[in-house]
């Protein structure tokens, strides 16, 4: 960036920041409810996601890439969510009570396909999760998918075949036996 | 696009091999009404990629952060003002004249008097304690009530 000035530190305002963060505000939300599943949280984690870049506006020219540091900062927010709420549950839940919920919620989405596909990459690994939404519904590339994730586009590029092969097999299995 | 080609694709496409263009020629495939029916599970799988595609957040976020910090800011210095203020005021208040000690000593007086005549008045009451006493003493009466709870009792299982 070119009008980097030292002596006097550049003052972003609301519009400008608007106009950075609106164009992906929408894919931090996708991604923190692909992880977090509730809409509320995942409301609240954008939220939070991005009053975090509002603080460090001051800081933001330096980053090459926001919205790239913004999906990197929604996953590690999410995890860290993710994390001290299982830490929570294990004392609290009991695990037949969350077979029984399971088994109705499956009943209850019986009849919709699509829900199915949620349901499927819900039970997927964290990580398979992230890089089916990064690339099969954002569409960023592997490169991308690879710094945001902070693996390499190796390791990218197999989570997402074991995903998909995944998907594709547990719902042609739903599909032949378990619902009908 | 011959079926063929798709067929194709979608190999590639689970091995992570595609490339975006690819994924979306697979994607416009999949969104026809009909697709061959051996592939009709992808269908479902893009079909739901494509819906969550639309999801918008649509809460409004408040950054009027900075204005916080302005409220904030001042209710620190408010906090500020009212403790100096307080420091300063307070050796006035704190320095005793002799007047006021004339007073203290007066009143303290007055209050000895009040308590004094108070526990004499307490000790005087003192022998209403011997009704509590005699409360006790009469307590064998209730005796009387246990032959009759005797008697009682007799009776019950005797009518059955």
């Amino acid at each position: 960036m070119a009008r980097r000035n030292r002596n006097q530190p550049t003052k972003m305002t609301q519009t400008e920041f608007l106009n950075i963060v609106m164009p992906f505000k929408d894919k931090v939300f996708r991604l923190a409810k692909r992880l977090l599943v509730s809409r509320e949280e995942a409301e609240d984690a954008t939220q939070e996601v991005i009053l975090k870049l509002w603080k460090n506006k001051a800081k933001m020219e330096q980053y090459k890439n926001v919205e790239a540091f913004s999906m990197t900062m929604t996953k590690n927010f999410c995890l860290d969510k993710l994390k001290s709420k299982q830490a929570q549950n294990l004392k609290i839940v009991h695990s037949n009570y969350q077979d029984h919920n399971v088994a109705l919620q499956k009943q209850i989405e019986v009849n919709d396909s699509l829900k199915w596909v949620a349901k499927i990459i819900e039970d997927l690994p964290e990580q398979q999760k992230m890089v089916v939404q990064l690339r099969d519904i954002e569409q960023y590339d592997n490169d991308e998918i690879a710094k945001m994730l902070d693996m390499n586009p190796t390791a990218v590029r197999v989570a997402l075949s074991r995903a998909r092969k995944a998907i594709r097999e547990k719902l042609t299995s739903t599909h032949n036996y378990g619902v009908k | 696009m011959v079926l063929n080609n798709i067929e194709q694709l979608l190999e590639k496409y689970e091995d992570g091999l595609t490339t975006l263009k690819e994924e979306a020629q697979l994607k416009d495939y999949f969104k026809q009404e009909t697709v061959a029916p051996h592939l009709e599970h992808y269908k479902v799988i893009f079909g739901y990629y494509i819906a969550n595609q639309q999801e918008t957040f649509t809460k409004n976020v408040p950054l009027n952060a900075k204005n916080n910090y302005k409220i904030k800011w001042l209710s620190v210095a408010a906090v500020a003002v009212l403790m100096v203020g307080i420091y300063f005021n307070r050796p006035k208040e704190d320095t005793i004249t002799e007047a006021d000690r004339l007073a203290y000593n007066q009143a303290k007086s007055y209050l000895e008097l009040v308590s004094r005549t108070f526990n004499k008045g307490t000790a005087q009451v003192h022998y209403l304690g011997a009704i509590n006493k005699a409360g006790t003493q009469v307590d064998y009466l209730k005796e009387m009530e246990n032959p009759v709870g005797r008697i009682l009792n007799n009776n019950k299982p005797q009518k059955q």
